[in-house]
């Protein structure tokens, strides 16, 4: 008999998956022994501490994986280069701004979620359930195992690490998306797509990753590009159809993951659906990770499938690019839900980023960072300003999001710095020059050029003309449109809303009945969300008056690891 | 028996779960139709496995299986919960979230 030899594993390495992945694990224990009152501070200070810890990580390897040009554990399983660092990075200041927007309460106490998430909406059980005080802190740990597979997805080079990473990354988010605590019966629903879906389109990528592996015999992305110059090497590498199928389906799974069209159609209903301030950590971070995975992935094929077969690829890109924009934009410009206008939107820079990628070229990957911070900043914060918008009954009682955009009327009489706040995020997202969104557009646009790609990069110029149209009608409606008489307009909304079934039980179906006598508050919060807002606004700001050093920083992170001969 | 008759096998059980995603409304017989295409792909990978003489096909073809398991988890919670706060689990009824 073989002796089982353990392997060596360098942990230092590992350490900004680990701490995350670990500090969720001690999440779950803290639910289990920690009493009630002391749960929810412990697991916010647990889940802020790990993901400060992970970015030092992030910081302390930098060094020393842009001198190498790579770390590698267990032979690649996890491999770090300075584009993983960079985008793990990205997605750890995100998450943090994310999970500040989470932990956010009203001054009632109240947050964002359900108090059993079990609960049927409308039942006794949850009306006791909100008497009793009841809390969702399990809200945290899923954050954290989401934002774990989040920092795996870009940071291996393995298909089968990639695949576990994608459900680690999703299945959490699938329950955070079921647990709001208003419009339940849409937060189920906006669950129950986004996991049909979701697992539809990881069903598509596994079946991708097994013809990879058909083909090459091995499940390493660096060893198929090897295979892939290298034809008569394995017993089927005479089929390069099966590599080509097996690379578009891993693909799709990505894209999926990134909103772009053509599999785009569950990111409004899942963005509109899921709580608000996870729909900010989702747009926001997920599409970082996914980025940088599908980067990854891409790219390194790319580098290894012959001239012709490099065409299909690129053409695909095209095409996607194509109608992600084009979708994102038009679809984007006649929405009357602030959410679902949001979720268009970042369909629509979900097209942008793929432009970037199209040559498959360092400047592109650089560009790709510096997009999603960009990006990703402008949107968490937009989506926390969401969440301060809320309707009010005539007692007073805070209800849920006012989200349709006739409410969003007069907001910049009522509450000045908000809508300040929300027109820096909507002109950065526009891409109007002194703002991030300028420069991270005007990098990516740049990439496409420099690969030859000029259509696709005077497309992207012409759909953000159209996008600045929308964005542009939202600032106007703050600032100039009068702000509605109360109860006016909400009969409006409450019309659409009638489609719910079963009605009752303190506001939290869909709210019909309320909102007919709602007005429009922004609610000061007990303080995270602004203090997500603030530095959204900063970093926004700052990235587009002061570009340069991260724009060095992330040149200096779109290095991959050269395939080996 | 010729090897890539199990491929064949594989792609046939793929698509026919891929179809049922697509055509079926009851979201438990769509969930089941991602378990066909999960357990075709298992099948694929065996079989490349096998071709290949190494067993990392095998190994996937595991964590596939967990995955799996985890999946259903969460796929059915989610499901239940919508069932009982409708009464329906037909993919058609949940139709609130339109523009």
């Amino acid at each position: 008999m073989n002796e089982f030899v353990a392997p060596e594993i360098d942990w230092m390495v590992l350490t900004p998956v680990l701490v995350v992945l670990g500090a969720g694990a001690v999440g779950v224990l803290v639910e289990a022994f920690v009493p009630a009152r002391a749960r929810r501070t412990t697991q916010l200070v647990l889940t802020l501490a790990a993901l400060l810890a992970s970015l030092v990580c992030v910081g302390l390897l930098w060094d020393r994986v842009t001198i190498d040009g790579f770390a590698l554990v267990v032979d690649g399983t996890f491999l770090l280069t300075p584009f993983t660092l960079g985008v793990q990075a990205v997605v750890g200041v995100l998450a943090i701004l994310g999970v500040l927007v989470i932990a956010d309460r009203t001054r009632t106490g109240q947050d964002a979620f359900a108090p059993t998430a079990a609960a049927v909406p409308g039942t006794a059980y949850e009306d006791a359930a909100e008497r009793a005080g009841l809390e969702q802190t399990e809200i945290f740990p899923l954050a954290l195992f989401a934002t774990g597979g989040m920092l795996l997805f870009p940071a291996t080079d393995n298909l089968i690490v990639l695949f576990i990473a994608l459900e680690v990354l999703s299945l959490p988010l699938y329950v955070l998306c079921a647990t709001a605590r208003r419009r339940r019966l849409l937060s189920q629903e906006a669950a129950f797509k986004y996991f049909l879906l979701g697992s539809f389109a990881s069903a598509l990528m596994l079946f991708g990753i097994a013809l990879i592996y058909g083909f090459a015999g091995t499940v390493s992305l660096e060893t198929v590009g090897y295979v892939l110059q290298h034809p008569n090497s394995t017993v089927l590498a005479d089929m390069p159809e099966l590599v080509l199928a097996g690379v578009l389906l891993v693909t799709v799974g990505l894209l999926f993951k990134i909103g772009a069209a053509p599999f785009h159609t569950w990111t409004p209903d899942v963005y509109q659906g899921a709580p608000t301030p996870v729909t900010a950590f989702m747009a926001a971070c997920v599409k970082a990770a996914a980025i940088g995975a599908m980067v990854r992935v891409v790219f390194t094929l790319a580098a290894g499938l012959d001239e012709p077969l490099r065409a299909d690829l690129e053409a695909a890109l095209w095409v996607v690019a194509i109608l992600t924009m084009l979708v994102g934009t038009v679809a984007g410009a006649v929405q009357t839900d602030v959410k679902r206008m949001l979720a268009y939107s970042s369909i629509a820079h979900a097209g942008f980023l793929v432009v970037a990628m199209v040559g498959f070229s360092e400047v592109g990957s650089a560009a790709v960072l510096f997009y999603v911070l960009a990006y990703g900043l402008a949107t968490l914060g937009a989506f926390a300003v969401v969440t301060l918008v809320r309707e009010q009954d005539r007692d007073g009682v805070v209800l849920g999001e006012a989200t349709h955009l006739s409410q969003w009327a007069g907001l910049g009489r009522r509450s000045p710095w908000l809508a300040a706040a929300f027109s820096v995020f909507l002109l950065s997202m526009a891409g109007i020059p002194l703002t991030a969104g300028f420069i991270a557009k005007f990098e990516a646009f740049s990439a496409a050029v420099d690969a030859g790609a000029w259509p696709l990069a005077v497309l992207g110029v012409l759909a953000s003309a159209v996008a600045v149209f929308f964005y542009v009608r939202l600032i106007v409606l703050m600032v100039l449109t009068p702000p509605v008489e109360d109860g006016e307009v909400l009969a409006a909304q409450a019309a659409s809303d009638d489609g719910a079934p079963a009605e009752g039980g303190a506001g939290t179906l869909t709210a019909a009945r309320e909102a007919v006598r709602a007005s429009v508050v922004v609610v000061s919060s007990r303080g995270p969300a602004v203090v997500a807002i603030t530095l959204c606004v900063v970093g926004v700001v700052l990235l587009g008056l002061l570009p340069g050093p991260v724009l060095d920083w992330a040149q200096q992170a779109a290095t991959f690891r050269p395939i080996a001969p | 028996m010729e090897l890539t008759n199990y491929l064949y096998l594989a792609v046939i059980l793929f698509a026919l779960g891929a179809t049922t995603v697509l055509l079926r409304r009851n979201a438990i017989v769509v969930f089941m139709g991602i378990e066909l295409m999960l357990n075709a792909t298992n099948l694929a990978l065996v079989t490349f496995a096998r071709m290949h003489g190494d067993i990392t096909g095998q190994v996937l073809a595991f964590f596939v299986m967990v995955v799996a398991a985890a999946e259903v988890v969460v796929g059915l919670a989610i499901i239940v919960t919508i069932f009982r706060a409708r009464r329906s689990a037909s993919v058609d009824d949940a139709n609130l979230l339109k523009s």
